[in-house]
């Protein structure tokens, strides 16, 4: 997600050439599944084959790596990605009783996109702006000094947009 | 001639300062006033944000609390009618209502943040930048270089605090034709963001100290192990890079010499443990992020097998100021064991949240207080917490206690990477214990026993004592597996993983016990173990509690005492929040 924020998104012919210019590099797994993700928003079943085959290392391998690291998902995200921090400084302002808010309202928890595919919800460490703990994060949008009130006029504003959106 | 520079760290975007940024560029531009607009990076009070700040040739006004509509006024009154707006002002030649902020730090490693454009490499060598390199290559041999990082006493700021000249002293000695540099931008404490400000607002300054080490052990090739949670910090490190490459600071026979340079960025991609460098060596590697036993440690065998020097962001930002004021100035900063400056991240309950530079030797109460502004909404100050998951909290009473790597270390905490977390009356610390362990469990990588099971078991124990199942030997069983833990962990992480735990049982230990015994959390923060009840003589049926609860848990008719249904309430402590006259009582 985050670097899809800093590398404007690679189209998936692109993504290949991205694959095969990287294969040589040293240790260029994790780039090519950091590539795979920007593109597809995810890493599906195929691209794993895929990568495998050009670089040599064992499907499971590359597995194994996947699920290591929290960043990489087999999974589509929704369209709207909700992080929650719980860094320290968060955590001690109440960051506990915005997630219970976030989880009522969205039926979902952590880890997990809601059934019509228009919220994701993720947790995160510190995002480096403590002063404004409690914070959450709304696709580029940070919102801060947040109450459980406050999260859930945020959150219906973006079901009102989704709405609207859809009825256009 | 007027200048104008807007705060854009993370801290900075997040109040606003990116749409004041656009504003005043906008006004500035329709009317024609010439006025150049600037980015910088994070001066600190973030506490304050968004900053502008005004720089004319004899003054510079700093604005705080800056919103889109207050653009207006200042562009009008003072950019066009040169009159500032002084009651927005907070620093300036005649107004300091920061000083206490700002006085007792000495910026070293921040000395460019908040001051310069990180965007443009000719302000940072306006500012002295790469004259260390330039020195480092005229007139230096590697182990002159080296004996200078060594005297001036400068210790790793990633949380261990091993001498920095010595460890590239080790790597020098290597003798292979490759060897490696790795900057360690990882940041894995949940509570702090010193790296990543310094990475946002003088990314040249950490790239000036990696050059000075590789060309002192003898590196041509470096890596920088950024987290992909910092879009910004990458951004900018990508841009620095490549003006050094094209300025000639990086590439082949840099500066005329025959040293050459080359660094790369690989993104980290989310698990605490690759911070522990043989763990980061592995990620870099394209492995999953699985520490290794040291010996051998990264010095003799690194990336790839090859000698390797890692150290953290803010080790190697202090390298250039050293070079450049002698290690003699370095060295008379600080105790007698820890020299130097450092970093610390302020959050949590403290009215100054923000990141300050202090010489080392100066007192926690010193920091809280007379630097941070003491504890929000006028509350009591608990504790701090350093070093995170691999910390401990020191309470209140040992409040003259000096930061210094070795006498913090006594108290069972860490100096740790630098976030500083304040902690009042309000926070419980069983709750606290539990959220480490809750962390440090999540990211163990699972390779020894002790610390994959062990931080589950103490992870569980925690659990039922803030919920009030607690045992009355629980306390003992929490020592006794960390003991273990400590003992039988591989890497740092499950060594470290009980501190938080086996502070607050050493501080705080009256509180496991309430929670225990007594199935009370004198913090009312536990809520298994609070309970809200309406005060019979304060309440006076305003139905405001009722409104806000979402549980339908109050009942009352308008005017006459309400109450509250134990066995609805979930005690998210709304109508706590919401109550003008103190009728909700926590207990
Ligand atoms: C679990 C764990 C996490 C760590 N995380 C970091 C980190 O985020 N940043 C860092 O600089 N050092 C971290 N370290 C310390 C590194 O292993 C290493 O000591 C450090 O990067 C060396 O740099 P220094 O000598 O400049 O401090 C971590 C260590 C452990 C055990
Ligand atoms: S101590 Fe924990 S994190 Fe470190 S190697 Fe062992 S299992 Fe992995
Ligand atoms: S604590 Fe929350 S659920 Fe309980 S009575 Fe108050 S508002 Fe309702
Ligand atoms: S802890 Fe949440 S922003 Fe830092
Ligand atoms: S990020 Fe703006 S002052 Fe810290």
């Amino acid at each position: 997600m985050n670097n899809t924020e800093v590398q404007e998104k690679k189209s998936i012919p692109n993504f290949k050439i991205d694959l095969v210019n990287k294969r040589h590099q040293n240790g260029s797994l994790i780039p090519l599944l950091q590539t795979a993700q920007d593109s597809y928003g995810y890493i599906p079943e195929k691209i794993i084959y895929y990568i495998s085959e050009l670089v040599g290392i064992p499907a499971a391998e590359i597995y194994g790596v996947i699920t290591f690291y929290s960043q990489f998902r087999l999974k589509p995200l929704g369209k709207n990605l909700i992080r929650i921090c719980e860094g320290t400084a968060c955590h001690v302002n109440g960051a506990k009783s915005i997630l219970t808010a976030l989880q009522d309202e969205l039926g979902i928890t952590v880890g997990e996109t809601t059934d019509d595919g228009i919220f994701s919800l993720q947790s995160v460490a510190c995002l480096g702006c403590c002063s404004l703990a409690p914070v959450v994060m709304i696709n580029d949008a940070t919102h801060g000094n947040l109450t459980m009130d406050k999260i859930k006029k945020i959150l219906k504003k973006y079901k009102t947009e989704e709405k609207i959106r859809i009825a256009s | 001639m007027k200048k104008i520079k807007v705060g854009l760290g993370t801290c900075g975007i997040s109040a606003g300062g990116e749409l004041v940024f656009n504003k005043l560029k906008e006004e500035i531009k329709t009317k024609n006033l010439g006025i150049e607009v600037n980015e910088t990076g994070c001066m600190g009070m973030c506490y304050e944000e968004a900053l502008v700040e005004v720089v004319d040739d004899n003054d510079s006004f700093l604005y705080s609390n800056v919103t889109v509509d207050k653009v207006g006024r200042i562009v009008n009154e003072h950019l066009i009618n040169n009159k500032p707006v002084i009651e927005w002002i907070i620093k300036s030649n005649e107004v300091s209502k920061e000083d206490d902020f700002l006085k007792n730090q000495k910026r070293i490693v921040l000395r460019n943040c908040g001051v310069i454009d990180p965007t443009s490499i000719d302000e940072y060598i306006e500012h002295n930048g790469y004259k260390a390199l330039e020195k480092v290559l005229k007139n230096f041999s590697q182990q002159e270089v080296i004996d200078m990082i060594i005297k001036s006493g400068l210790r790793g700021r990633g949380g261990a605090g091993f001498t920095t000249g010595m460890k590239w002293k080790f790597a020098n000695q290597e003798k292979s034709e490759k060897k490696y540099i790795v900057c360690n931008a990882d940041e894995g404490d949940p509570g702090a963001f010193m790296d990543r400000s310094v990475l946002e607002g003088d990314p040249h300054s950490v790239l000036e100290g990696m050059m000075i080490a590789a060309y002192a052990i003898g590196s041509d090739e470096a890596y920088i192990y950024c987290r992909a949670e910092y879009p910004l910090a990458i951004k900018r490190l990508r841009t620095a890079i490549k003006q050094c490459e094209s300025r000639g600071y990086l590439g082949k026979n840099i500066l005329g010499s025959n040293f050459n340079f080359t660094i790369k960025i690989k993104e980290g991609a989310g698990a605490f443990v690759c911070g522990e460098e043989t763990a980061l060596m592995a990620s870099v590697e394209g492995k999953r992020g699985v520490p290794r036993l040291r010996p051998p440690f990264p010095a003799n065998k690194g990336l790839w097998g090859k000698p390797t020097n890692i150290n953290n962001v803010e080790t190697f930002a202090n390298v250039p100021w050293i070079i450049n004021n002698g290690w003699e100035k370095y060295s008379s900063l600080g105790t007698e064991k820890s020299k130097g400056t450092k970093v610390f991240a302020l959050a949590g309950k403290i009215k100054r949240s923000g990141l300050a530079e202090v010489p080392m030797g100066m007192t926690i109460n010193e920091i809280v207080f007379d630097l941070g502004g003491g504890i929000k909404n006028d509350k009591k100050f608990k504790a701090v917490q350093m070093g995170g998951p691999s910390g401990g909290c020191i309470p209140a009473s040992m409040g003259d206690l000096k930061i210094d790597y070795d006498e913090i270390v006594r108290t069972g905490a860490i100096m740790g990477s630098g976030g500083l977390i304040v902690l009042d009356e309000t926070t419980c610390m069983v709750d606290l214990a539990r959220y480490f362990l809750n962390f440090t469990q999540n990211e163990s990588c699972g390779k020894c026993t002790f610390c994959r099971v062990g931080t589950k078991r103490m992870l569980e124990i925690l659990e039922r004592i803030t919920i009030g199942k607690g045992k009355e030997n629980d306390v003992d069983i929490l020592q006794d597996l960390a003991s273990k833990i400590t003992k039988n962990s591989l890497c740092g992480l499950g060594q470290s993983a009980p501190n938080p735990v086996l502070t607050t049982i050493k501080y705080f230990r009256e509180e496991y016990e309430a929670h225990i015994r007594d199935k009370k959390c004198p913090a009312h923060n536990c809520s298994a173990l609070i309970e809200y009840t309406i005060d019979e003589v304060n309440c006076k049926g305003c139905g405001l509690c009722i409104k806000a609860c979402s549980s339908n848990a109050i009942t009352g008719s308008k005017k006459a005492v309400h109450y509250i249904n134990q066995e609805l309430c979930i005690k998210c402590g709304r109508c706590f929040d919401v109550c003008n006259l103190d009728a909700v009582i926590k207990n």
